[in-house]
Parts: structure tokens; C-alpha cells; sequence
């Protein structure tokens, strides 16, 4: 089931280093939601807010409140475990488990959550490569290491170990950034279907990538160096590439600077 | 390199001679580079012409005094190389080595996975920075220290423990104890875990600390606690690290001398009960026995020290395996 965020007041921090400063927005369910902006500008810091992975990294905290329909992720009593399996993860480098097969990576998330019966597991497993768009290269190589499959069929491994538990939220950081065009568009193509069911969050440095696959679209940008990563503006995707309302917004998608 | 030159095409100006050609093709043309390959492949020989002088020695003398001994080399728990006729056999020493070094490493392997762990995943920086250090000191403790301990301190206060092992174990006979000095191939075991304690920690932070953070982030986006992490990730990365470092643990427990000599009762006698005085090693047994050797009992003692390196190398070739059938799966490939 497909939840939305509210983000209020956001700040992240480096030990005292403020990372990201004072964001707040709203990321509606089934949709895509991408983040663009210059490197440093906290845009990947502040998507791992969003599961509270921030705070698994040394000197890591964070302020402010994040919604999940109605239940705040940084209140009391809540537990980042808890979190992170309602809301997933996909990386910049694909990250299989090198020392399971792909059929156990797949699995890896379920069998943290309880036992399953063998059958169920098979199910789930298929269910989610197929979901994947992975099902058909890998159905022969079940037992084989996930980490002999291509970068392009990692990935998708990896979404697929995401999806595999069912989050509300789909968190993707740059996921396409070690991978050739046609892995892209392959996984491009299954954003495209995954936010039938998902909420989907993606950082990019592509800005045609964006262009393509989101529908809201959120601009992040820092002063200088040093200097906290702001929420610059986020609107329509249509909108922000076409006739965004901050200039700085323009700037950057036209390429005069960043 | 060679490829790379080949491939470029050929410079406008003036050709090369052949002979310079050649030169450049083969790649040593440089005096340092001669003199490096020279001194490197030198160091190679000389390292195997050692090792292959050491293992004629040792055959020579070994075949020597087997020939002499009228009794199995294999299966005598005798040891009189003297006598006449000369009657001995490794069973005792052969039993004793492997045996106190399996309970040395069942001791030691959980223990310094789990400090290692500790240090690495669990510890605040402040406080795995120091333990680190003081298990670097143990390493560094002469074993004859840790024999005087053993014989000193140990043993005298091992009565508890063997009779908690006996009313709980003993139906099983291997831990059954009669009241005797605890001066046992158990003993031994327990001061040998926390000799090689020290190594196999060392080597398994190592690993732990080099397992990629993404491994350990993919597990933690997954829901997983940091006792699952650690299952998912660290170990299976792991893996073929900690086998290694109980390798060398088990190395240095199969040759341990000194300590071994110090705390065990050298009777030359297989026990049923681990717990029961007696036994021997390789190690210690040549230690008593070489100062009052007749050239004989020498080339007895060798003998004995031929089928100790036997069993270490069939040790290394196991764990070798162990870590090559699973290579697919190890993440070097990652």
C-alpha cells in the first residue's frame, strides 16, 4: 500500500555540520518524486532522512518531522528498524548480497520478518522478479550468486529485494548512475510500473532522466560550499523544466551553471 | 604494457632498430630493472632451495630411524628410540597435538569472533580502539610466560571447572574426571585458545572492519537489526577470513612447545577422558626428549616433527579447499 510524506521542518546533520536546512514538502502515493540538483546539495542525504539511514551514518542526526500518512518516523517509541522495512531502499551501486544466490537475495528481506513456508517464499520470489522485470534472464540461474548477473540485472536484483517485503515507499538513490543506457531504460521503464504500486522517490543527476520518469519534481541547491543544502522549490515536473518559478531553477536545468 | 605499445600506431618519426624493438617488447632494459629482477627472482630460489634442504633433512633422518624401529610407526604409544630394540610410535603425540588443538580453537574461534565483532560493530570508537590494543599485547606475551602462567596459576585453579564438566559431561566419558592434577590434554586446550586468542581476533577484525559499507547498508534498508546485519553481511563476508585466521591459529597451537611442556603430565598414554593427566605433543615431546637424545632418538624425534608439518600442511590444504569451494560465492567477485 502506497503512503504519502509530509515533511516538516527538516534539518540533517553531519556531527554539527548542518547538512540539509529546514525542508518541508509533500510526496503524494503512487506517484514518482524526483530529486535533482548539484552534487553536495544533500538531496541523497536528505532521502535517507526519509527511511533513517541518515542516522546509521557516524555523527548522523536528524530534526524535524517526517510523516508516513499520519505516523510521524522520528517520533518516540518508534523503531528505525520498523521504519525501514515499510519504507525501501535502492542504491547508487548495486548492492546484492555477494554471498547469497539470487533466489536468497530476493528473499533475504521476507526471511528477516518471520518464517515462511518454502512454497511461499517461491512465490514471492517470482512474484517480485517478475515485478522486477528480472524474472525471465534469472529464472534459470536461481541458485547462482546474484553477484554474477550483470550491473544492469543487479539492480533490478536489488529493486526486487526491495519490493520483495511490500514497502509503502520505494527510496532510489541515483539507481542508474552505474549503468550503461540500455540497463537505464530498463529500469526506467520499471519506475514507470512500480508506481502503480509504490510511492517512489528517485535522486538524479539526470535531468532528462527526471524528465522522463517523475511526475513531481523537487530542485535542491546549496549557497556555497560549506553552506547547508535548501529545498529550493518543488512543483509539477511539466512545470519545473518548462517554466519553473525560481530562477535559480532555470538556471540549473538550462545549464548555466552546476 | 606490451599490448599498449603495440597497439598505438606507428610514430612519424624515425623507426626503431630491430634490436631496440626487441628490447621493447621484452621489457627489461633498465640496469634497476635487471637488478630487481635479478634480486627478486634470486629471493624466490633461494626460498625453495631452503625449503627443499629442510624436507630432504628431515626424510633422510625420518626414513633413518623408521627403518630402525622394530614396532608401527603409526600406531605405538611407546617411545624408547633406545631401547633395544627400538620401539616407538606418534600415536600418543599424534592424538595429544590434534586433539589439544581442536579444543584450543572450539575455545578461541567463538570468543575472537566475538570480540572482533564487539570492537568493530558494537564498541563505541573510544573504547574498541584500546581492547584492540591490549589483544595486540597478548600477541605479544612469549609463551614460555604463558606456559609459567599455565602451570602456576591454571592449573591449581582448574578443580571447579573439571568437576562442574564431570557432574554435567561426564556421562559422556569424554569429560569424565577421577580427582587427578588437571594437568590434561584439556588444560592444555584451554591455554592454548588464549594463546592463539590473540591472532585470530586480530585477523577477523581486519575482515570485519573491510566488509563494503553498502553490503552492510543493503542489509539494514532491508528492515535488518544489527544482529542481522551482522548475519547477512559481515559473516558470510567474512567467512573465508575467519577461516583463514583459525588457521593460523590452529598453526601455532599444533607447534606450540614450551607452554604445552609446561602444563601437561608427559605420560605417553591415550585417555578416554580429556580430563584425565597425561598425553603428549609433537612439539613437547621433542622439547623433553632432544637435550638427552642419542643421535637414534634424534632421528626418532625428527621423525615425529616430519609428521607434524605433514599434519599442518593437510590442515592449510583443507581450509584451502573449505574457502575454494565456495569462491563463487565469497564477494571477491562483488
Amino acid at each position: 500500500m502506497a503512503k504519502r510524506i509530509d515533511v516538516s521542518g527538516l534539518n540533517a546533520y553531519y556531527g554539527s555540520f548542518l547538512a540539509v536546512e529546514d525542508i518541508s514538502m509533500t510526496i503524494q502515493p503512487r506517484s514518482v518524486t524526483a530529486f535533482i540538483g548539484p552534487s553536495g546539495c544533500g538531496k541523497s542525504t536528505f532521502l535517507r532522512t526519509l527511511n533513517r539511514m541518515h542516522e546509521v551514518t557516524p555523527g548522523g542526526r536528524v530534526e524535524g518531522k517526517v510523516l508516513l500518512d499520519d505516523e510521524n518516523l522520528y517520533g518516540a517509541g518508534i523503531d528505525p528498524v520498523a521504519v525501514r522495512r515499510e519504507v525501501g531502499m535502492v542504491f547508487q551501486r548495486p548492492n546484492p548480497f555477494p554471498t547469497m544466490s539470487v533466489y536468497d537475495n530476493v528473499a533475504a528481506g521476507l526471511r528477516l520478518n518471520g518464517s515462511y513456508k518454502k512454497s511461499e517464499l517461491d512465490d514471492v520470489v517470482e512474484k517480485s522478479l517478475k515485478g522486477a522485470n528480472l524474472w525471465n534472464e534469472v529464472k534459470d540461474r536461481l541458485n547462482k550468486p546474484g553477484s554474477g548477473l550483470s550491473g544492469g540485472q543487479q539492480q533490478r536484483l536489488c529493486i526486487a529485494r526491495a519490493i520483495a517485503v511490500e514497502p509503502n515507499v520505494l527510496l532510489m538513490d541515483e539507481p542508474c548512475s552505474a549503468l550503461d543506457p540500455i540497463s537505464t531504460l530498463a529500469i526506467e521503464d520499471l519506475i514507470g510500473e512500480l508506481k502503480e504500486r509504490f510511492t517512489i522517490v528517485i535522486v538524479t543527476h539526470n535531468m532528462q532522466q527526471a524528465a522522463r520518469v517523475s511526475d513531481r519534481t523537487a530542485f535542491f541547491n546549496l549557497a556555497a560550499v560549506g553552506q547547508p543544502g535548501k529545498l529550493i522549490e518543488i512543483d509539477d515536473t511539466e512545470r519545473i523544466f518548462s517554466n519553473p518559478s525560481v530562477q535559480a531553477t532555470e538556471d540549473y536545468i538550462s545549464g548555466r551553471f552546476g | 604494457m606490451d599490448i599498449s605499445t603495440e597497439n598505438k600506431p606507428a610514430p612519424p618519426t624515425p623507426q626503431p632498430s630491430q634490436t631496440e624493438q626487441k628490447r621493447a617488447a621484452r621489457g627489461a632494459t633498465r640496469p634497476g630493472d635487471r637488478v630487481f629482477l635479478a634480486l627478486s627472482r634470486g629471493s624466490g630460489i633461494f626460498l625453495l632451495v631452503v625449503m627443499a634442504a629442510i624436507a630432504v633433512f628431515l626424510t633422510l633422518r625420518a626414513v633413518n630411524a623408521i627403518s630402525k624401529d622394530e614396532a608401527n610407526f603409526f600406531t605405538t604409544f611407546e617411545w624408547n628410540p633406545t631401547g633395544d630394540p627400538p620401539v616407538f610410535g606418534i600415536a600418543v603425540l599424534a592424538f595429544g597435538t590434534v586433539v589439544s588443538s581442536i579444543i584450543a580453537l572450539a575455545i578461541a574461534v567463538p570468543i575472537s569472533i566475538g570480540i572482533a565483532l564487539f570492537i568493530t560493530h558494537y564498541a563505541p570508537r573510544k573504547l574498541g580502539g584500546p581492547i584492540a590494543y591490549v589483544i595486540d599485547l597478548l600477541a605479544a606475551v612469549p609463551s614460555i610466560v604463558y606456559g609459567l602462567w599455565g602451570a602456576l596459576v591454571l592449573v591449581p585453579n582448574l578443580d571447579g571447572l573439571y568437576g562442574w564438566l564431570d557432574q554435567y559431561l561426564g556421562w559422556t566419558g569424554i569429560f569424565e574426571w577421577n580427582g587427578g592434577a588437571p594437568r590434561s590434554l584439556f588444560t592444555v586446550g584451554i591455554l592454548l585458545a588464549i594463546m592463539i586468542l590473540p591472532i585470530i581476533t586480530n585477523v577477523s577484525r581486519e575482515i570485519f572492519r573491510q566488509v563494503p559499507q553498502m553490503h552492510e547498508e543493503a542489509a539494514l534498508a532491508l528492515g535488518a537489526t544489527r544482529w542481522e546485519v551482522i548475519r547477512m553481511s559481515v559473516l558470510p563476508y567474512g567467512r573465508s577470513g575467519i577461516i583463514s585466521a583459525s588457521m593460523l591459529g590452529l598453526g601455532r597451537a599444533l607447534g606450540e612447545t614450551m607452554a604445552v611442556a609446561m602444563v601437561l603430565s608427559p605420560i605417553m598414554d591415550i585417555n578416554a577422558s580429556l580430563l584425565d593427566p597425561g598425553g603428549g605433543t609433537f612439539a613437547q615431546n621433542i622439547a623433553s626428549k632432544f637435550n638427552e637424545a642419542t643421535e637414534n632418538g634424534r632421528d626418532a624425534l625428527i621423525a615425529s616433527g616430519l609428521v607434524l608439518f605433514v599434519i599442518t600442511l593437510l590442515v592449510n590444504g583443507t581450509a584451502r579447499l573449505i574457502i575454494e569451494r565456495r569462491k563463487e560465492f565469497s564477494g571477491a567477485n562483488a
